[in-house]
């Protein structure tokens, strides 16, 4: 029987990409497991490799070292089971909100389910994001918040044993960003989705999370420290700006990230988010 | 009385209403775009009309605007003309016809097409049917090797050298070698083509191949990678993958390729023909300088008119075609 508590398994992982210089070491033994349910956010500087991470569970790169398991099975090639949200929302330009989310349903349920099922499942999931008032908008003509809304949508509707979200509010402004932490927290409640989820901004790691991974800067980069957020849900943000326990944690996350093992040049630090998205061209300086 | 009154005053506000018209719609004319073309056409019609009258030729004066324009009249005199007997033909022949079958209704009847000379408007028609289908045959190659080589960096790799060597090529330097391959393979009692349409055809066809080919690829080559890894996500089989996300994503890449073979394809044409001597526009230009008349310049020069024009159209077809096809409709189409 297997154990909840280990529902998806990061098992030793590390992966080299091969650059000019010979191979370049982006992660080494990236270790830890989440249980069924859990939200677990991936915290750390910009370029330490936290995307890759993602990218490995998504099976989107393949791990050179170790390897990831989820629910019993190894992971060796991209699938629904681990639908991703892009930070980009990576919409299908041509095709509506209605027929993005769709694409996914029809490939994930074309067995299972008969096209009335599942055009209403697709209404379904746009209504749990709060967008089926726009099932027939094309992407062009909707928000960037929306945008997220209608990617969320896409991932939730294809029922995947675990949500992958790629820094998903990065590029939201701040109250956007606000209000749709808020919308996903209480679908994942609801639907007790497992969720990883990859940010860079502590504040909504803390507020998010059940489980905050610190990640050490790169090369080679591993996993720092691992912190609980025993925090009661559901978490208002107005309420835990002022409490204690929460500015604890807060705390943790800070210092891990600024005077511990994530210890960088900030210059440094500023120049990497200005410009070089994730991976190694970034690293190779650092 | 009063009705009088009330009739004039109505006419009143109906001239009001005419001229308050004419003024909104000379306020909707956007100057720029109308006023500023024509302004540069007059501009070079005055140019012309000036050089052309110092220019002398064996052939007489260098035709100026008003010469090529009565020569594009009788030119479609001459369409009318031709027309008419080709009618009178008809007639003649269906008459005959009619009375062998009231002396003997078991009688043969032999129907009997016209073959008169083919006038500038009938060699426009092949030149226009010559180009289409050979840009249809090279697209419908292109495109889907295109989508291959754009998906597959081996195939890539592989076609690379291959297209590198043949792009650079003028089409002309292919005709001979075409005309030969055609009239050894392409043997048959009742042809359904004319030989010399599927020479033009081809050679229009080979120049058409490189820029749809790599547009096509390229285009491919970089559709989002986000969107790609959606795809591999979603586990899309092979040709869905290529209808739902490549091709939507490269349209206007491809667009791009098929406008410019179609331009490249034309010009290619005209010149095979002047070549090759088979029907097209090119065929006329090249009769025309031969006969030598002191109309044949003016009559060329309709020609390079007409062959501007219709290089145009062509242009626009495209790009019609363009916008209906494309999903992003607020792209800057030009």
């Amino acid at each position: 029987m297997l154990s909840k508590e280990k529902f998806l398994e990061i098992s030793q992982v590390g992966i080299e990409f091969p650059t000019q210089n010979g191979s370049f070491c982006a992660l080494k033994g990236v270790d830890f497991a989440i249980a069924e349910g859990e939200f677990v956010s991936i915290i750390g500087h910009s370029g330490c490799g936290k995307s890759t991470v993602l990218n490995i569970i998504a099976g989107l790169y393949q791990a050179t070292y170790g390897g990831v398991i989820l629910d019993g099975k190894e992971v060796n090639d991209p699938g629904p089971d681990r639908a991703v949200v892009f930070q980009s929302h990576a919409l299908m330009p041509w095709l509506s909100v209605y027929e993005n989310v769709a694409l996914g349903v029809e490939q994930v349920f074309k067995a299972s389910k008969t096209n009335a099922e599942m055009k209403e499942w697709v209404e379904h999931n746009l209504r749990l994001v709060k967008m089926d008032h726009a099932l027939k908008k094309m992407p062009h003509e909707i928000s960037g918040g929306m945008k997220q809304r209608v990617g969320i949508a896409r991932c939730l509707a294809m029922q995947p044993k675990v949500m992958l979200m790629d820094e998903p509010f990065g590029a939201l402004d701040a109250l956007t960003r606000a209000n749709l932490q808020d919308s996903v927290m209480e679908i994942q409640k609801e639907l007790n989705t497992t969720v990883v989820l990859i940010t860079h901004d502590v504040d909504e790691a803390v507020l998010m999370s059940d489980k905050i991974v610190m990640m050490s800067n790169g090369p080679a980069a591993k996993v720092g420290e691992i912190l609980s957020i025993e925090l009661e849900r559901p978490r208002e943000r107005v309420a835990l700006a002022k409490s204690d326990q929460f500015n604890f944690y807060r705390q943790q996350v800070l210092s891990f990230l600024y005077e511990k093992k994530g210890v960088v040049d900030f210059d440094q630090a500023k120049k990497k988010l200005a410009g070089a998205p994730e991976l190694a061209a970034g690293e190779k300086t650092a | 009385m009063s009705s009088n009154a009330q009739a004039s005053k109505q006419q009143m506000s109906d001239l009001e209403l005419v001229r308050l018209r004419i003024s909104n719609a000379l306020r909707a004319i956007d100057f720029k775009s109308v006023v500023y073309p024509f302004l540069g056409l007059i501009m070079f019609c005055l140019l012309w009309s000036f050089s052309a009258s110092k220019i002398d030729t064996s052939l007489g004066k260098f035709p100026g605007p008003s010469q090529v324009y009565d020569q594009a009249l009788v030119l479609i005199d001459e369409h009318q003309a031709e027309g008419e007997k080709a009618d009178a033909f008809y007639q003649r022949q269906e008459l005959r016809n009619a009375k062998k079958l009231a002396k003997n209704p078991d009688a043969k009847i032999k129907t009997r097409s016209y073959t008169g000379k083919e006038t500038f408007f009938d060699q426009i028609l092949t030149s226009l049917k010559t180009v289409l289908f050979g840009f249809l045959v090279a697209s419908a190659i292109a495109i889907p090797l295109g989508i291959v080589c754009g998906l597959s960096d081996g195939v890539y790799q592989a076609m690379n050298p291959l297209i590198q060597i043949f792009k650079p090529v003028s089409p002309l330097a292919w005709l001979p070698l075409i005309t030969m391959v055609v009239s050894a393979v392409y043997v048959s009692d009742d042809p359904y083509f004319d030989k010399s349409f599927l020479n033009s055809a081809f050679t229009v066809a080979l120049c058409c191949l490189w820029p749809t080919l790599i547009n096509t690829a390229v285009g491919v080559a970089n559709v989002d990678k986000d969107l790609l890894n959606v795809s591999l996500v979603i586990k899309l089989p092979p040709l869905m993958h290529v209808r739902k996300i490549i091709l939507p994503a490269s349209v206007p890449m491809i667009f791009t390729g098929l406008r410019l073979s179609l331009a490249t394809g034309w010009m290619v044409l005209i010149a095979a023909e002047m070549l090759s001597q088979n029907p097209g526009l090119g065929k006329f230009v090249w009769d025309e300088f031969q006969n030598g008349s002191s109309n044949s310049l003016a009559r060329i020069m309709v020609a390079v008119v007409v062959i501007g024009l219709i290089g145009f159209a062509l242009d626009r077809l495209i790009l019609t075609l363009q916008k209906t096809a494309s999903w992003d409709k607020l792209a800057v189409l030009r």
